[in-house]
Order: C-alpha cells, then sequence, then structure tokens
C-alpha cells in the first residue's frame, strides 16, 4: 500500500469538502474492495475518506411502503435484522449469502452497490426491486444506476446516503456461487407485485441485468414450469475459467427456477 | 501422574502454544538492526534480459542495497540443484537447466525473482522495487505438457524440452500380455496441477554475524539439516559448521517447505554481503507464483485382463510437467514414488511404465503431499473402476480377484518394491461395512426420489513411505541418504529431552514422539519435550516428507531408548549388586528378576549423574544415548477409501455425502493424531477431486494467483469423515509404524471421481470435477 491522508469526517458536507480538496480521493465505507486494492497497489489514492463516523449512514427503517437502508449498513446487519424480515426477507438472505462472516461484519450495502462488481449480490435486490439510490444530491433510479462493469451513474464525488426499497409482495434471490471466491456466478433475484414480475440477474453478464423473456412468462404463469422453455443467450454472458457463457445462461434458468419455486 | 502410553489418545503438547497465539513462527522472530527483503519478479513467463537498471531504487528512501543475479553470478553461487539424478531409457543423465538463485539474463517463469531491494522497512523495500527496471525481450512460452516436446527448446541444453525419458519394468512381457489379453481396458487421463498452499507463507530472517563469522538463517524448512547441506555442499553459501539453520514453529509444508528456493538462498548470501540480518516474509500472492507446485501429468494406460477379469499387464506412458527448472526433488516424484507403486494392491504380473519429464515456462514443480503416490493411485484406481464396469463385474469383486493375499507377503512387485505385510481384504471388508455397501441401492433409490443421481466410488491404495534404504536409494540416483538421527537425553531427575531430526510441521510430533520415548521408559508424556528444527542443537537430521517421521525418525528414538535401557541396567545391576543379565525393565523400574529389589528409572537417572554408587571403572557417567536408524525397507501403508455422492442433475454440483476411509498404518502412537492426518489428508484430495486446478493462460501468466479464483477446499465442502484402521505391522522398524501422513490425499481422489462417474453413468471425467465439467458430462449422456 502507498502512502495516503486519511480523514474521518462526522458529515456528509464534510466528506464532500475533503473529497474536492483532495488531489485523487476516495471514500472508505466497509473496505473489503477498497482496501485490497489498495494492498496489491491496483489503487492508489491521496486521501481516503473514512465514512464509518459520519452521521445517519447507518440503519434500517421502514417509512411509507418501502424499506430504507443506510449506506454504511453492514450486510451482517441486513441479514439478521427483524425489520428487513417484516419487509423484504429476500434482502435478509441475499445479504447472508456474501462471502463470510468477517465481509459481513465489514462490508456494506453502499459500498457494493458502489462498486457494483458484475459478481456482486446486492445490485440484483437493488434492481429486482426498482429500488431507489438516495445520494447527498440526488435519488437515482435503479434503472439508470448500474451503468457498465464496476461504473455507475454516481459522479466521482457524488456519495451514497441510502437505498430505498418499495416493498413488495414476495420475493427471492438464489445464487449459485462461485466455489472459490463465493461471489455470484450467477444470482438471479425475482420480486412480485400487483402482477407485476421483476427477475434481475448478477453474476452472467458485464453488469446486473433485467430478464425481459423470464418476467414476461412468470407474469403469464408464475410457475416454474413456465421458465421451462427460456433459453438465454450465451452470446451475451461472461466466461471464465469457472464458468462458460453457456453454463452461465443454463444457470440463470435453473436459479430462477428455484427462486420462483421458493416463492410459491 | 499419568503413564500415557502407546495407543492412547492424549491431547497434543503443541496445542496450547498454538491456539494461545505463543507459538514463535519465522515472523514472529525480529532482531535488531534487521533491514527487510523484496523480490523484483518476472512479470512474463519467457524472455531475455536485455537490460536490468537499478539505479533509481538503489538511491529510493530507506534503501540499503539492490543485488541482481549478475552479483550472484558474480559471487560464483552454485546452482540450486534437484538431488535426485535419474537416468533416461538410454542410459544418459538427465538435462538439468542451471537454475540460478536470481536471474541473470534469461526469465523462464511469471514470478521468476531477478534482484532483491534490501531496505530499512518492508515498505521501503517494496516501494523501491518497482523503481528497477527491466527491459524484457519476450519469447514465445511454452505452457501446455502435452505439445512442450515439439515446442522450442526452453534451453539449449535439454533437447526437446525433455528433461529425461525413464522406464521401468518388463516392456516386451507386457506388450506381449497385452496383446495376447482377452480384454484390454484403455484410458488416457490427467492428473492437475495444484498448488500447495500451507496456511503460514514462506518466510526466513538470515543473520551474519561479521565477528564470528557465523550464519544463521531461522527459515520456514521442512528439513533444516538437508537444507543446510544443500546450501553448504551445492549453493557453497557457508562452511556449513559455520552455518545454523533454524527452522521454528512451521505452519504447515505439504512438501512445499521441503525445498531450497531462490529466495532465502538469495536471503542468506545478501546477510553475508551487507553484514546485517535480513526478514522476508512471502505475501501470498508470491507463494501462489513461486512455491513449487504440485501433480500435473498426462498419462495413458492399458489394462490387460483374462475373461475373468485377472490383471495381466499394465502399461502406463505419463508425461511429467517439471516446470521452468528441476526444484529440490523435483526428478523423483514422476519416477521412484510413481512408476514403483503401480501394482498397487493387485498382483499384476507384467507392469511397465514410461515417463517424459518435460520443462515449460511455468513454476517450478515437485513433491506435494503424497508426491508420486496420488498420481498412481489414481490411474491405477480409475483405470481398475473403468475395467469393472466393462467386464460388468462388481467394482468390489474386480480387486478382490487381483488382491495380493495375507499369504504373499513379502511380496515383490514387477516394478522393484517388496511389500512386507499387508491385508487389503480386510481393510476393504471393513470399509465396505462401514460404508453400509449393502445398503446402497435403497439410498440411490431414495436419492433418485428426490431428484438427484447418487454414486459410490472405490479406492484401494497402496503408497511407500519412509524412503529407503539408503543404499538403494543411492544406487538409484539419490543424491542423500535416507536415514534419520536421534536423541534421548535422560536429565538427573529422570525427565527426558528427546532430539529428533525429523520436523514437525503440523504432525504433532511433539506429542507422538513423547508417547513413543514415555512409553518406552514407563514415564509420562508431561516429563519428555521434543526438540527439533534447530541444526545448532541436533545431529545431522534428514527432516520431515514423504511420510516418514514416525516410520524413520521414530525408529532412531526408540533405538536410541533401547541403549539407555541397556545402560540403565548396566547401572541397576551395580547398584542392586545383581548381573545384568538379571536385570529386567518394567513399567519404569529397573528389577532383579524374582526378587523385590528394583530402582526406578528416576533413581537409575539420579545415580547416573550423581555416580557416588556407580560402575565407574567400567561405565561413563550419564544417560545420553543417540541412534542412527537407516530402514531395511520402504513402509507400505494401505486402505479402502469408498466415496458416495449426489449430484444435482440442473446444476451439476457434486455433494459429497459420505466418506469412508479404513486404512492400515501397521502400529499407530496416537489415533487422534492420525484421525486428523487422514481428515486433512482427504480434504486435500477432495480439493484435488472436485475443486482445485492451477490455470496458467497460454502466455505462461497464472491465472489462479488468488483465493478468488483458486478454490481451496472450505468445511463446508467437506462430509464427515467416517474413519477406521487395521493394523499388520511394518516388519521391518522396531516401531511397527508405516506412515500416514499422506494417505488421505493418495486414497482419495479416485474414490470421489469413481463415485461421480457411477452417478452420472459415464466412464471419464476429469479432476476438478467441477459443476460445469459434471453437467457437460450429463449433457454429453443425454441424461440431464
Ligand atoms: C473475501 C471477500 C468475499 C466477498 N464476497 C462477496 C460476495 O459473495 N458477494 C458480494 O456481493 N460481495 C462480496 N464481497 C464484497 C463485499 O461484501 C463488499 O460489498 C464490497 O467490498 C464493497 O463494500 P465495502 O463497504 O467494503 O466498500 P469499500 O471497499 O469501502 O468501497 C468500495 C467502493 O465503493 C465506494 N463507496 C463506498 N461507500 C460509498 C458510498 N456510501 N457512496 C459512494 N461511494 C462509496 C468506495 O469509494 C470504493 O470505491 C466480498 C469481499 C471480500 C473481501
Amino acid at each position: 500500500m502507498y502512502d495516503f491522508n486519511y480523514h474521518k469526517p462526522q458529515t456528509v458536507k464534510d466528506a464532500l469538502s475533503l473529497f474536492k480538496e483532495a488531489d485523487d480521493g476516495i471514500y472508505l465505507a466497509g473496505g473489503h474492495t477498497l482496501i485490497p486494492a489498495m494492498k496489491v497497489r491496483l489503487r492508489a489514492p491521496t486521501d481516503v475518506i473514512d465514512l464509518s463516523g459520519v452521521d445517519g449512514l447507518i440503519g434500517i427503517r421502514e417509512e411509507s411502503g418501502a424499506l430504507v437502508i443506510g449506506a454504511l449498513t453492514t450486510h451482517d446487519t441486513v441479514a439478521t435484522s427483524e425489520v428487513v424480515a417484516r419487509a423484504i426477507p429476500a434482502l435478509n438472505s441475499l445479504a447472508a449469502s456474501i462471502g463470510d462472516a468477517q465481509v459481513r461484519n465489514r462490508g456494506t450495502i453502499g459500498g457494493s452497490v458502489a462498486n457494483n462488481d458484475p459478481a456482486a449480490d446486492y445490485p440484483a435486490g437493488v434492481l429486482a426491486l426498482g429500488a431507489t439510490i438516495k445520494t447527498d444530491r440526488r435519488e437515482i433510479s435503479a434503472s439508470e444506476f448500474f451503468t457498465a462493469m464496476f461504473e455507475t451513474a454516481l459522479e466521482e464525488d457524488e456519495l451514497i446516503q441510502s437505498i430505498s426499497f418499495p416493498i413488495v409482495e414476495s420475493a427471492a434471490y438464489i445464487k449459485f456461487p462461485n466455489p472459490a471466491s463465493r461471489y455470484a456466478t450467477v444470482g438471479v433475484f425475482i420480486s412480485r407485485h400487483g402482477g407485476q414480475v421483476s427477475v434481475a440477474i448478477t453474476g452472467a453478464a458485464a453488469t446486473v441485468f433485467r430478464c425481459p423473456e423470464m418476467e414476461q412468462a412468470l407474469s403469464d404463469n408464475f410457475a416454474e414450469v413456465a421458465l421451462d422453455s427460456i433459453q438465454l443467450n450465451a452470446d451475451d454472458m461472461n466466461s471464465d475459467m469457472h464458468a462458460s457463457a453457456e453454463y452461465r445462461a443454463h444457470l440463470c434458468v435453473v436459479m430462477a427456477k428455484r427462486a420462483v419455486a421458493s416463492m410459491s | 501422574m499419568v503413564q500415557q502410553s502407546i495407543g492412547e489418545r492424549v491431547l497434543r503438547k503443541e496445542d496450547l502454544r498454538f491456539i494461545t497465539g505463543k507459538g514463535n513462527y519465522t515472523d514472529d522472530i525480529n532482531l535488531p538492526g534487521q533491514a527487510y527483503a523484496c523480490f523484483v519478479r518476472s512479470p512474463v513467463a519467457h524472455a531475455s534480459i536485455n537490460s536490468l537498471d537499478i539505479s533509481a531504487a538503489a538511491g529510493a528512501d530507506g534503501v540499503i542495497a539492490v543485488l541482481t543475479g549478475q552479483q550472484v553470478a558474480e559471487d560464483n553461487l552454485g546452482s540450486l540443484p534437484c538431488g535426485w539424478m535419474v537416468h533416461s531409457k538410454d542410459g544418459s543423465e538427465m538435462k538439468q537447466p542451471f537454475h540460478p538463485v536470481l536471474a541473470t539474463d534469461k526469465i523462464n517463469y511469471v514470478g521468476e525473482p531477478v534482484a532483491v531491494v534490501v531496505a530499512e522497512t518492508y515498505l521501503a523495500a517494496k516501494n523501491a522495487s518497482e523503481l528497477v527496471e527491466v527491459d524484457y525481450e519476450e519469447i514465445e512460452a511454452v505452457v501446455d505438457i502435452s505439445s512442450a516436446q515439439s515446442a522450442a527448446d526452453i534451453y539449449p541444453e535439454v533437447p526437446g524440452n525433455t528433461v529425461y525419458q525413464w522406464e521401468l519394468g518388463e516392456k516386451a512381457d507386457t506388450e506381449k500380455a497385452i496383446s495376447q489379453a482377452a480384454h484390454v481396458t484403455r484410458i488416457s487421463l490427467t492428473n492437475n496441477r495444484l498448488i500447495p498452499n500451507a496456511i503460514e507463507p514462506r518466510a526466513a530472517i538470515a543473520d551474519y554475524n561479521t565477528g564470528t563469522q557465523d550464519l544463521t538463517l531461522y527459515t520456514t524448512s521442512q528439513n533444516p539439516g538437508l537444507a543446510r547441506l544443500i546450501l553448504t555442499a551445492f549453493v557453497q553459501i557457508a562452511p556449513e559448521h559455520k552455518l545454523r539453520i533454524i527452522a521454528p514453529d512451521v505452519g504447515g509444508g505439504f512438501g512445499s517447505k521441503i525445498f531450497v528456493y531462490s529466495e532465502e538462498t538469495a536471503l542468506a548470501w545478501a546477510s553475508m554481503k551487507l553484514g546485517i540480518p535480513i526478514k522476508w516474509t512471502a505475501e501470498r500472492s508470491e507463494s501462489f507464483l513461486a512455491d513449487a507446485h504440485g501433480r500435473d501429468h498426462v498419462t495413458e494406460v492399458e489394462l490387460a485382463m483374462d475373461d475373468e477379469g485377472h490383471f495381466l499387464g499394465l502399461h502406463v506412458k505419463t508425461i511429467a510437467n517439471m516446470g521452468a527448472y528441476l526444484s529440490t526433488f523435483a526428478s523423483a516424484v514422476p519416477t521412484y514414488l510413481y512408476g514403483t507403486l503401480l501394482a498397487g494392491q493387485y498382483k499384476t504380473p507384467n507392469i511397465y511404465v514410461e515417463v517424459d519429464a518435460v520443462v515449460t515456462n511455468t513454476a517450478p514443480v515437485d513433491a506435494y503431499r503424497g508426491a508420486g503416490r496420488p498420481e498412481a493411485a489414481y490411474l491405477l484406481e480409475r483405470i481398475v473402476e473403468i475395467a469393472a464396469r466393462e467386464m460388468n463385474l462388481d467394482p468390489v469383486e474386480i480387486r478382490r480377484r487381483n488382491f495380493i493375499q495375507p499369504a504373499d507377503f513379502p511380496y515383490q512387485t514387477p516394478v522393484a518394491l517388496e511389500y512386507d505385510s499387508g491385508d487389503y481384504e480386510a481393510s476393504l471388508n471393513k470399509a465396505l461395512e462401514m460404508a453400509d455397501y449393502a445398503g446402497f441401492a435403497e439410498r440411490k433409490e431414495e436419492a433418485a426420489s428426490r431428484g438427484n443421481k447418487r454414486g459410490i466410488g472405490f479406492s484401494c491404495y497402496i503408497e511407500a513411505c519412509g524412503l529407503a534404504p539408503s543404499q538403494v536409494a543411492g544406487s538409484l540416483g539419490a543424491g542423500v541418504g535416507l536415514w534419520e538421527s536421534g536423541e534421548v537425553r535422560v536429565n538427573p531427575t529422570g525427565t527426558v529431552t528427546v532430539l529428533t531430526g525429523s520436523h514437525s510441521h503440523g504432525q504433532g510430533h511433539e506429542t507422538t514422539f513423547a508417547q513413543l520415548v514415555a512409553s518406552k521408559f514407563g514415564i509420562s508424556v508431561d516429563d519428555v519435550e521434543v526438540v527439533h528444527g534447530d541444526t545448532g542443537k541436533l545431529d545431522f537430521g534428514m527432516g520431515t516428507y514423504g511420510s516418514r517421521s514416525l516410520a524413520v525418525g521414530g525408529s532412531a528414538l526408540s533405538k536410541a531408548a533401547d541403549k539407555v535401557i541397556a545402560k540403565g541396567k548396566k547401572i541397576a545391576a551395580h547398584m542392586l549388586e545383581s548381573d545384568v543379565e538379571n536385570i529386567d525393565f518394567e513399567d519404569g523400574e529397573f528389577k532383579v528378576r524374582e526378587s523385590n529389589q528394583s530402582k526406578t528409572f528416576q533413581e537409575i537417572a539420579f545415580a547416573a549423574y550423581v555416580p557416588h554408587d556407580y560402575p565407574l571403572e567400567e561405565l561413563e557417567p550419564g544417560l545420553s544415548e543417540k541412534a542412527f536408524y537407516d530402514p531395511e525397507n520402504f513402509t507400505f501403508p494401505a486402505g479402502a477409501h469408498i466415496c458416495e455422492v449426489e449430484i444435482d442433475p440442473d446444476t451439476g454440483v457434486v455433494d459429497i455425502v459420505k466418506f469412508t476411509a479404513v486404512d492400515d498404518f501397521g502400529t499407530i502412537i496416537n489415533p487422534m493424531i492420525v484421525e486428523g492426518q487422514v481428515h486433512g489428508g482427504i480434504a486435500q484430495g477432495i480439493g484435488q477431486a472436485l475443486l482445485e486446478q492451477c490455470v496458467y493462460d497460454e502466455t505462461g501468466q497464472l491465472l489462479t494467483g488468488s483465493y478468488m479464483d483458486y478454490c481451496m477446499p472450505r468445511a463446508d465442502d467437506l462430509p464427515n469423515f467416517d474413519v477406521g484402521m487395521t493394523c499388520t505391522p511394518c516388519t521391518h522398524n522396531p516401531v511397527g509404524a508405516k506412515g500416514c501422513g499422506e494417505a488421505g490425499a493418495i486414497g482419495s481422489p479416485p474414490a470421489v471421481i469413481n463415485a461421480i462417474t457411477d452417478a452420472l453413468g459415464v466412464m471419464e471425467i476429469e479432476m476438478p470435477a467441477t459443476s460445469e465439467r459434471v453437467w457437460r458430462a450429463m449433457q454429453q449422456a443425454g441424461g440431464a
């Protein structure tokens, strides 16, 4: 790791101004992506702005039909939250499926979403549930947030404060973990509300995506059999030493069926 | 005071310090004034070095020196040697490329060290290492083993990239058996390349004292004595009596810490050059790049049978990857530790094996838990299983028909070894019962009702441990002897200090050896202390690898203890005014036969050091004895592993639902420790069978360079293991022990793969049987 300046602001405003003053600043949340990248010297920020002391970024609450999770809330807190269990239990199990206990005790929802790793779990939930990402300056809808691999709609200094998930009738997340990293080789999040079904898939492609074929089929008939004839195009899928594009395309359907089964 | 003897589950004496953080690993050691080293490593696999500019690095903050391969060459350090000369079929010696401590003008694998930066802090060393400018001119890399022999030569001295073409067994007889047989089963298979991943990365501190001119090297070694010999006699770092190697607590090795590597050697040399202590601890990514890897064979096998499934002939042809250089024992692994094991547990009359060893632009490959024997067991137990299916025989039955029977021992195989003892059917029968083979059909049906495919697989492995005897090994090319040293020092109050040339890096020697010696003397295990891992304290010794410690190191201690008892009897005879022939030693007491007169072990010890009533005219005072034990033969642990899997037909995920291992390790000193060794070995074997795979791309870049991509088995990947034992003691060592450290990793992979292929109804699947491979096999079989 190269030397850097460390800051621990207490307000969002201070965090923003520290970022502006820095040559090459970066926010630090749980550090489970940023610190390893700095240790292997892939990232070399001049200033690290630790958000852990900033007021109001941690917590989970239900608010007018939505579940609002503060950006600095750890995966473990989400995994074990009773508020989440009452509102959208699928998010408990999504958070519980991330990494291992050490990772869940440090990693945060804001960090995960801001990082937009193509194999991260949260983006599937955020996109399928049609969540809203609340930042220091605006609200961004999930459908506009995840723009490309490791890229989002966030401006350079923009800070996520919370994520607001509309509470739906039912939802499920099923993941096929990469046996080595335990990130998602494929993860499928399905949500169902007022006859509308939305399906978001992570791990399979360059970035999380909605799957209209599955959504259509499941809106017509919310049952595993409805997915029998679905074949996703492997051309759009990732291929690496852990899973070929063809296998990923196959797993998307299998995981989707399992999600449907768990919701029926 | 409890007497804790052979066969008891004594808790490990070393665990208190390990689990309370009081261990003393190399990285825990810090010396006053120490500097830190960081190695500059090649980012490319194959290149010539056009230029190397250290000026910026040398001038950077905190930097003490930047040392390069050029300086190593100027100081005339030797090649890191490979200690086993293997000859080709045509009688020629193996071709050995020069293995420099630091590269000079040519790079041969990604991660090869080209320079070392020594600085006041590790951070300064690492920062400066980025300032070393190397101009690499890339050459096309040779990566694939199968085509290595037809690729351009990496070294002029290794034509055809072929190190040797070795053979063993009778070619003509085997070919004849195959050509005349009623049935021949043929398969090709790959033994996947593995990366060792000990929990503690390699580390060292070299400390040269300019006043005494002594060099001390603290390092993560499985065999400090051997390391000293190699650094002295071959690399010529320092004279042997001026070089002390200390391998303190070592956190796992699995073979990877047997070898003498560039980094530790460079550190020793740099410390002498600069006259300061220098420390280096590998980062995990360096371990992936530069620890010797394991396995990496491609093999073709033919097994000839009569129409009842009796084996008539076995022909094996293997290409073994050595990587870029021949590491310390690399040449012996796919030859004397592999070809000699191909009889397995069976009476195959004709066996012929050919092995071509090749160099490639990848990290060196050497012994890794099992070393050659897992590769042998894998191909044999795979082809036996396939043969059974082709012959419509139960896989258990075909094995029974071919087993060497208890009455056949000692049994001379057609591939050089003579097995001393064993009862293969006894282990198999016990395993079948523990695994409830009879109930398998029902379990398979029940699994099918849940939509899962269930399969069962067997493996009846043999291995050879305690590599021996020295003279035979020497005649086969070994550069060293294969005995072990031991010393038993009885202290005046009757407690005992035991010194051994074996080295413990997780095996629990401090307990097992203490139990062995305590039971000899009838004293408490708490009264025995085991000292190992320091050439400054010990006689020259050979260290720990190849499951040799108890069979060879333990035997040396047993012999030394016998000498103590013999001397004790003389002292007792004097004190009790009897003849030495009339003294018996039992339960910690020297007794005059048929009398009530006796002296305790402690009383005799005291008398030996306070010799007031002592036969000084005939006997020296003191009670401390040494032994060097050179085994007459290898030992031959063997056993039966049975694996049961369930496969999810939608995803191809394999779940190991039951794993049974019944092993014959001869005499067992501590069953708890032995079971732990078996558990760990099976975990590694399952890792190889299902998860682990070292991958280089076609340019020689390591793609599995971290745990994000290299998949180690974790607790939730593994079932509970049902472990049982049978016992036919080793006939030729005083302990009766055969060795247990590697068996799990040797026996388990074929059992797992046989179970998977059984479940799928296919003949072949490659390791690691990843979910995608299993899914594809199902697609091809049309059974998804
Ligand atoms: C061993 C391991 C296993 C893992 N397994 C999984 C897994 O299975 N599934 C999975 O989804 N993830 C996994 N992760 C990732 C982890 O769970 C975190 O989600 C991830 O590291 C990012 O969260 P963080 O809080 O650690 O962010 P950090 O590492 O602190 O930051 C990551 C990036 O986000 C930015 N950032 C952080 N917070 C904000 C904010 N509030 N506003 C704007 N930008 C911000 C930072 O500037 C940085 O660029 C794993 C990580 C490790 C180390």
